[in-house]
């Protein structure tokens, strides 16, 4: 655990979000809503291509990358979304004038993102099943790396965009929704790295949902598990969360100098 | 220095906030002893909202030192905040949740024992047993500031930061919410600052007055002294005595 942090602190923030959460169904069902309607149109879209261009569609393939990349969406978009809702109710100068740390509440930001991205995926993954035939669960503990992968990309995302958010408050607010895709037609979600032009395939090796998407088609249509793979996205998660953490660090104390947490509503 | 015969608990020495051009705070230096209820004043661009942020740890000084509890605050702020607490109107609480709600998060995130027994404890000293269940967006503007004001006091601060306390309420609670601070001050020898703008609230209910213009303290006192200084019948003449200084009318 981080030096100094306190559980207690740790959950209290957590307790604030689940009560945010239960204060109203239909955000609990939109959560699970987006992904369940990107499974069934791509599920749709896989069926039409199943008979024409089988190799797109091998093992299910196009509707597991779809949820998996959609971890990564959920993950940095619960993130988000929970710490616009301080700068939406103006609470963050309540939260920082008692013993809260930044390192907690990036904790509690990191829980709630976890417990929202499970809540939107599983049933989307189970619909899965008797909707399409196609489980996600049937690349075993591989898919645990993935997911894990996945969701910390979106946590490092998340990071650069709160540090953004909390330096220059509201009107950055369209970044949440906006970065993500950035990285997205280097992740080679669809398709393998191999098409893409060399200048993108040379920042491609920079991105680790790169790394993702490569070894679950190596698994999915070759049946091989690539761990060195594996590693690799882990790697490079760690390296980006820890720069994305440092980022929001620099722009918390630049928040506190320029005195914007009092007014970070506005 | 106010109060120099009582333990000090807040010690500012040359507290300077400067944003870019705008020296917003200049020097500032007093002292808060155990157990008083000083009021900060100042019309608007006094510098009292920048003070108080500094002294919550909100906003990092251009220089100076602040000494709370007998340890800097600027480097070591965070051993120091379960001690302390604030409330202002303009700074919301969560909207979403319910009074109850909200009061739990707060009481958790000071490490409070016995949360459910504390709210209890609180919700009967602020009238809020009624709307406990409440979500904040349907409480009037007294509630919410009622609300405010018990999260203020949830971790049973030592020392207590408000700004404009009774705003919003009405005669009959403001009232009662000076006898409340001012009980609580007696009976927990707490020490209160406050931002005001209401001079007969800060008449009745302070030991101190410092009173700011421009970033700078220009007076400091008991509202007697001041009164006597000036020779003048009530704080509003005194203030407005200073305010005609500084427009040279």
């Amino acid at each position: 655990m981080i030096a100094g942090a306190s559980l207690g602190r740790i959950s209290a923030l957590l307790l604030r979000y689940l009560y945010l959460l239960r204060s109203s169904w239909p955000r609990i069902i939109e959560i699970a809503y987006w992904p369940t309607m990107q499974m069934v149109i791509w599920g749709f879209v896989s069926q039409h291509f199943s008979s024409s261009s089988p190799e797109l569609t091998a093992g299910g393939i196009l509707i597991s990358v779809v949820l998996v990349w959609d971890c990564l969406f959920r993950s940095h978009i619960s993130y988000t979304l929970s710490f616009l809702e301080e700068l939406w109710s103006r609470n963050l100068g309540n939260l920082f004038v008692s013993p809260l740390r930044p390192s907690e509440l990036i904790v509690a930001l990191a829980s709630i993102s976890m417990m929202r991205t499970l809540i939107g995926m599983l049933p989307a993954a189970f619909l899965a099943i008797p909707f399409f035939d196609v489980s996600v669960f049937e690349m075993g503990l591989p898919l645990l790396g993935f997911f894990l992968n996945l969701v910390l990309t979106g946590w490092a995302i998340s990071q650069f965009v709160t540090g953004i958010l909390i330096r220059y408050g509201l009107g950055a607010e369209s970044l949440t929704w906006v970065i993500p895709f950035l990285i997205a037609p280097f992740s080679c979600i669809y398709y393998p790295l191999s098409t893409l032009p060399s200048w993108m395939q040379s920042i491609a090796v920079y991105i680790p949902t790169t790394y993702v998407f490569e070894g679950m088609r190596a698994l999915l249509v070759n049946g091989v598990f690539k761990p060195d793979l594996m590693l690799q996205g882990f790697i490079l998660n760690i390296v980006y969360l820890m720069v994305g953490v440092v980022v929001f660090f620099i722009s918390f104390q630049a928040a506190r100098r320029h005195g914007l947490l009092l007014q970070s509503g506005e | 220095m106010c109060e120099s015969t009582l333990k000090p608990i807040l010690q500012t020495d040359n507290l300077t906030k400067r944003f870019s051009r705008v020296l917003a705070v200049d020097h500032l230096s007093f002292t808060l002893g155990q157990g008083t209820i000083t009021a900060l004043l100042g019309g608007n661009g006094a510098g009292k909202t920048t003070t108080l942020s500094m002294l919550l740890g909100l906003l990092t000084p251009s220089s100076g030192s602040i000494r709370l509890f007998d340890q800097d605050f600027i480097g070591n702020r965070f051993s120091v905040l379960r001690k302390m607490n604030f409330s202002s109107p303009y700074v919301d609480l969560p909207q979403r949740l319910t009074v109850r709600e909200n009061l739990t998060v707060y009481a958790k995130l000071y490490g409070v024992q016995n949360v459910a027994e504390r709210i209890d404890q609180v919700s009967c000293e602020f009238r809020l047993n009624e709307l406990l269940d409440r979500r904040l967006r349907k409480l009037s503007s007294g509630q919410k500031t009622r609300v405010s004001l018990a999260k203020a006091l949830i971790n049973r601060p030592e020392f207590l930061l408000l700004d404009e306390p009774t705003a919003s309420l009405d005669p009959d609670t403001t009232s009662w919410i000076r006898d409340f601070l001012s009980n609580y001050r007696d009976s927990r020898e707490a020490t209160i600052l406050f931002a005001s703008h209401d001079m007969r609230e800060v008449e009745l209910l302070c030991d101190n007055v410092l009173l700011m213009k421009k970033g700078k303290l220009v007076e400091q006192g008991s509202p007697s002294q001041l009164l006597d200084k000036y020779d003048r019948e009530n704080l509003e003449q005194v203030f407005l005595e200073l305010s005609k200084e500084e427009t040279g009318a």
